[in-house]
């Protein structure tokens, strides 16, 4: 048998206890939906894709932020136990269902978006794969915004104002998004200072746990560089 | 944290690195040597290099501490603002004025 503890309720709440049989190559997402079906009606959760690529389904499993529908239980639980919670450092809905608009008002808020630019572009852009610029974007730019990073990392915690990983590494491949019309200037700007990436302590618990293997470490490690040098340039 | 702190920082960390080092070396090379404290001053006494090497370690020490100061007092404390930067502006000049009075009172022993 499986034995999960699952956050029951808001911000306020507390852990319920469910045993659920064990099944082969059984995911933790599996695991709550049978739960949910036979246990618990009223259980909140969240999912859409089931294989990777929506990044909805992320929570706390044994205290470690993870995708659920791509974790196995034999991986995360070899003991048959199973400790789910909804992310850190997001606001509580029901149960194990966040509010992610905080975490996406930070994308915003650091120029996380492509800029075509007043006129819209009227060929296709040619952009080389070996240029450093395409290596460094491609390096960040699988990311499915789950917010496992930013769950991740303590530093959110500490400074609620801090961008987070995530936001950091949008911010970094658009940097180096040479199709991007965006005011280099501007978006250096819109990172730095009070909650951004200077924030960064270098911990890479957001690189240790992105479940897409993207280190939003070395993207922040960038803008600082990057930033820095504006700074001396005296170019902000 | 702006830019010129963060650099400030980070340039400042470079040469905490290298003038730690340097002070770590010396002590152990002093130590080693059985040399007493009337042959560690005689060696720095009016001794120029001695007195920038410092110079500069104290200084660095001056504009790094305050910056990592500033930051775990606003991540672990939440305090920071205007009161705080001048508290910290203060605590680095302490620094620099206790710090060079100290290698000066070598280099001039």
């Amino acid at each position: 048998m499986l034995e999960l503890e699952i956050w029951r309720g808001g911000a306020i709440g507390r852990f319920q206890t469910y045993r659920i049989p064990t099944r082969e190559a059984q995911t933790v997402l599996d695991a709550v939906s049978e739960v949910q079906r036979t246990e618990a009606p009223t259980l909140a959760y969240r999912f859409a894709c089931r294989v990777g690529m929506c990044g909805s389904c992320a929570m706390m499993v044994n205290d470690r932020p993870r995708w659920t529908c791509r974790t196995r239980v034999a991986v995360a639980a070899p003991d048959g136990r199973l400790r789910l919670a909804p992310l850190r450092h997001f606001p509580v809905v029901k149960d194990l269902v966040v509010d992610m608009a905080p975490f996406f008002a930070k994308w915003q808020r650091a120029h996380g978006r492509f800029e075509p630019g007043p006129a819209p572009a009227t060929e296709f852009a040619t952009v080389p794969p070996s240029t450093p610029e395409r290596r460094a974007a491609d390096a960040g730019i699988e990311c499915i915004n789950c917010g496992v990073c930013y769950a991740a990392c303590d530093v959110v915690g500490w400074n609620p104002d801090y961008l987070g990983p995530a936001a950091l590494n949008r911010a970094w491949t658009l940097v180096n998004d040479v199709r991007d019309r965006a005011r280099a200037a501007a978006r250096l700007a819109a990172v730095t200072g009070p909650g951004g990436c200077q924030s960064c302590h270098t911990h890479m618990a957001c690189t240790e746990t992105c479940p897409k293997a993207i280190a939003p470490t070395y993207a922040i490690a960038g803008l600082k560089r990057q930033a820095m040098r504006a700074a001396l340039a005296g170019t902000r | 944290m702006n830019a010129t702190l963060f650099a400030a920082s980070r340039v400042s960390a470079l040469i905490l690195a290298v003038a730690v080092a340097v002070h770590l070396v010396v002590i152990i090379h002093a130590v080693q040597q059985g040399l007493t404290i009337g042959a560690i001053l005689s060696r720095t006494h009016g001794n120029w290099a001695f007195l920038v090497l410092y110079g500069c370690f104290v200084l660095a020490a001056a504009v790094h501490a305050p910056i990592g100061l500033r930051t775990v007092l606003a991540e672990w404390f939440s305090w920071s603002g205007p009161l705080a930067d001048w508290l910290l502006l203060a605590f680095g000049v302490l620094l620099a004025v206790l710090g060079l009075r100290a290698a000066l009172a070598v280099f001039l022993a």
